[in-house]
């Protein structure tokens, strides 16, 4: 089983990106589940349908300590297993415990045993590495590979940067890499490039380039991923493009991340004067 | 057995002994915290780093800011029902670990025998615990119907931001009677000291000044920094009330809620422990015009003192004598416990290592029964606590400080009445009182003695193997490891089972427990499992 995490500057489209590849992965007969560790709780709502996800938290503080998986762990779209980690209302109590407890009960619930036949796992995770609960997917081996999704634009690099960071605090002492850059279009000059300037500099790749396509909103309003809304349309190939190139994925390394000069720099040589 | 013999190393050697192991920043930083005590010609003792972080790593003696807030200041207040918000350990391994004592008052209420916490689980630190908090509240006013709940906060619940001032104004308006809550998360400031700030300003600012009827009487005094550690406000309060003088409130020994309520209703503040209310005495003088006096009650000599000075602020007659009266009917048995021990006692010497005036007062008591104190220092004492607050001025405000809030006070509109005229404040001075005064423990001590601050395990552990003194006074964490050394330890916190110390009878008290406890042969009799190593390594071969 691959546990795979995905991180990136808020509103970037981590959990878009994320569904819609883990339909790429379950069309190619992958076994995936989806672990959504935002307090929002909206990282299925394509794989569901909907928003129809009791969260791990509020189970457990309603049924206390008598949960069972089935409780928490609905099927989605192509048998994928989708998990909702759940947390506070905005501006109380730790969301960061929170996915603390989340991940610590699917394990204790035998979520990830070989009996599941999972394949992958995917983490999807709220924005940066905040605090210490935010980057419990990448502590103590819980993810293994890490991808990160940036678009052109400055604050989702540095983001991208930052993240790079914390993974390598912790691939030191646990497992995890960095399997690459997915760079998920927002249209700016020189973007393909840049980012593949900014992957290399990191020491990684840029996996895929997702170029920018309405058909993903429209397929978002019917709650679905591109693949499942719309299976011939180009976008769809994008994301297939995506899982395929995650599944065949043999580079993972420890990032080294950069100093601030090094990214602006960067966006001076591809982005204002490019 | 310890001997009575001083140390060959001069203090300045000592000194240099403790940290030359130190890495250099350390030895550095402890050089400034370790003061040999020598006055200047103006009269003025050398400046001692103190209120500074300890250095981590370090076993400190000190306490955290939670600590201070509800063991020591909420601790022996017996009619506010106090609830710790946090985790389990924190309310139950801060109750009554001060021995404090309460004789429940004829209204018979006493909530110091209840440990009450919102034992916060984990799904409260994750979705936040106000609506435990408030449960909580709710629940404990439906059992005990308390005059006034008070909340003090833990280190989670600062982390999580829980609003526990605004859980307290709610649940004041629901239950109609007196709720406020504390930040003290233990985290904040470098000692409990930042605590004892935080408990203050709490009680200054929601409970002070509620209530006009104050106990009656003629000559209405507070006492500021006594917290009836072994009985000690019992004595004080028997003493007291002989000479004709009324204890409006104290802080916080045996005190109840109408008493610090009505607090600003006294004509006079005396202060034993400066350190930790020294705050209030001012703001109570700038809001309610009541002047304030240093005192100390630890030590018969001292306690005589105190009392000439309470009577020489009334300038009333019948007072003066009443109070040499007291005096004179008190000595007596002062003198004859003296007799006894004071042959035993002479010539031995002593070190206090506690509180932020304990290792100041209790220097009277030793210096009674002929005792040198050859080292002391506070746990979370500041720069004014050592060398007097002249130096006031001069302390620099560190970020630490900055963290806990100063109010600001003025005179209030209505209640605001100076006792005394300005021309009787200069009279009284004339005739040589000192009001808002305190000199500190430096200028106490004796010369070419060790002023030490904020002492760690280690240095403690050095000190008593250079210089054997026959008794040691700190607290319970430090106790075993000095009489491992074949020394006797006196706990200043909680007085082990002994006490009170404070006034006459305490200090009776005091002098036959150091008496016995200096003369004791049981440390020669007992030989440590180390010291039989034959012993050990027979019974290991024999197994």
């Amino acid at each position: 089983m691959r546990k795979v995490a995905i991180y990136g500057k808020g509103g970037i489209g981590k959990s878009t990106t994320t569904q819609n590849t883990v339909a790429g992965l379950v069309e190619m007969g992958k076994k995936v589940m989806v672990v959504g560790c935002d307090p929002k709780a909206d990282s299925t709502r394509l794989l569901l349908g909907g928003l129809a996800q009791k969260s791990v938290l509020d189970t457990l503080r309603e049924e206390g300590e008598d949960v069972e998986l089935e409780d928490v762990a609905k099927t989605g779209y192509g048998d994928s297993v989708c998990v909702e980690s759940g947390g506070p209302e905005p501006g109380v109590g730790c969301a960061g415990r929170g996915i603390i407890t989340s991940i610590n009960l699917l394990e204790a619930l035998g979520a990830y045993e070989e009996d599941k036949g999972l394949d992958y796992v995917f983490y999807d995770v709220l924005g940066d590495v905040v605090c210490g609960g935010f980057a419990m997917p990448i502590r103590e081996g819980k993810a293994q590979e890490i991808y990160i999704v940036v678009s052109g634009e400055m604050m989702a690099m540095y983001a991208a940067n930052n993240i790079c960071k914390g993974i390598q605090k912790y691939a030191e002492g646990g497992g995890v890499r960095l399997g690459g850059l997915i760079c998920n279009s927002r249209m700016v000059d020189n973007e393909a490039e840049m980012i593949k300037a900014l992957a290399d500099k990191l020491g990684t790749q840029m996996i895929h380039f997702v170029p920018r396509d309405n058909q993903v909103q429209r397929a978002e309003i019917n709650r679905k991923t591109v693949i499942d809304f719309s299976p011939e349309h180009a976008q769809a190939d994008e994301y297939r493009a995506l899982a395929k190139a995650i599944d065949e994925n043999q580079m993972f390394v420890i990032p080294k991340p950069l100093e601030i000069a090094e990214l602006e720099q960067l966006l001076m040589d591809y982005g204002l004067f490019g | 057995m310890a001997g009575t013999k001083e140390s060959k190393l001069t203090p300045q050697e000592l000194k240099e002994k403790l940290i030359e192991d130190f890495p250099p920043k350390m030895a550095k930083k402890r050089a400034k915290q370790i003061v040999v005590n020598k006055l200047d010609e103006t009269g003025n003792p050398p400046e001692i780093l103190s209120n500074a972080r300890t250095i981590p790593g370090v076993i400190t003696q000190r306490g955290c800011s939670y600590a201070g807030c509800k063991g020591v200041i909420l601790g022996p207040v017996r009619d506010i029902l106090t609830i710790t918000h946090g985790p389990i350990g924190c309310g139950f391994y801060s109750w009554l670990t001060r021995r404090n004592q309460t004789d429940a008052g004829e209204d018979g209420t006493n909530f110091m025998t209840y440990a009450l916490s919102t034992d916060m689980q984990e799904h409260d630190i994750v979705f936040g615990g106000e609506k435990k908090l408030q449960s909580a509240i709710r629940e404990a006013y439906e059992i005990f119907k308390p005059k006034a709940i008070a909340v003090c906060s833990t280190c989670p619940v600062g982390l999580i931001g829980d609003d526990v001032h605004a859980v307290a104004r709610e649940m004041k308006k629901e239950l109609g009677i007196n709720v406020f809550a504390f930040s003290c998360e233990g985290y904040k400031g470098v000692s409990q000291s930042a605590g004892h700030h935080i408990a203050n300003n709490g009680i200054f600012t929601h409970v002070v000044g509620t209530e006009e009827k104050g106990e009656p009487g003629k000559f209405r005094i507070n006492m500021l920094g006594e917290y009836n550690i072994g009985g000690d406000a019992f004595e004080l309060e028997r003493i007291l009330e002989a000479c004709g003088i009324t204890l409006v409130s104290s802080f916080s020994g045996n005190a109840t809620y109408d008493q610090f309520a009505s607090a600003h209703t006294a004509d006079l503040n005396t202060i034993m422990c400066h350190r930790s209310i020294n705050y209030v005495a001012e703001m109570m003088e700038t809001k309610y015009g009541i002047p304030w006096m240093k005192v100390n009650f630890i030590g018969a000599e001292a306690t005589a003192k105190s009392l000439r000075k309470i009577a020489q602020y009334f300038e009333d007659p019948e007072l003066i004598a009443k109070v040499e009266e007291v005096i004179a009917a008190e000595m007596p048995a002062v003198k004859e416990a003296l007799d006894e021990a004071r042959p035993l006692t002479e010539g031995k010497t002593a070190m206090l290592f506690v509180g932020g005036s304990r290792a100041h007062h209790y220097q009277e008591l030793f210096s009674e029964l002929g005792m040198k104190t050859v080292a002391a220092g506070y746990e979370f004492g500041h720069r004014d606590d050592y060398e007097g607050r002249n130096v006031i001025p001069t302390i620099k405000l560190d970020a630490d400080s900055r963290n806990i809030e100063e109010l600001e006070v003025e005179n209030d509109p209505v209640k605001y009445s100076p006792r005394k005229t300005p021309e009787q404040i200069e009279n009284l001075k004339a005739g040589g009182l000192t009001l808002s005064e305190y000199e500190g423990m430096m200028r106490d001590m004796e010369q070419d003695t060790l002023t030490i601050d904020d002492i760690s395990q280690y240095e403690t552990e050095r000190l008593l193997t250079l210089y054997k003194p026959d008794i040691f006074c700190a607290g319970i964490k430090e106790k075993y490891a000095v009489q491992k050394h074949g020394i006797p330890l006196k706990q200043l916190h909680s007085y082990d089972y002994g006490g009170p110390y404070a006034g006459f009878k305490g200090a009776i008290n005091f002098y036959r427990d150091i008496a016995r406890m200096t003369t004791t042969p049981i440390w020669g009799l007992v030989t440590p499992p180390w010291k039989k190593a034959n012993e050990v390594a027979e019974e290991s071969a024999a197994a």
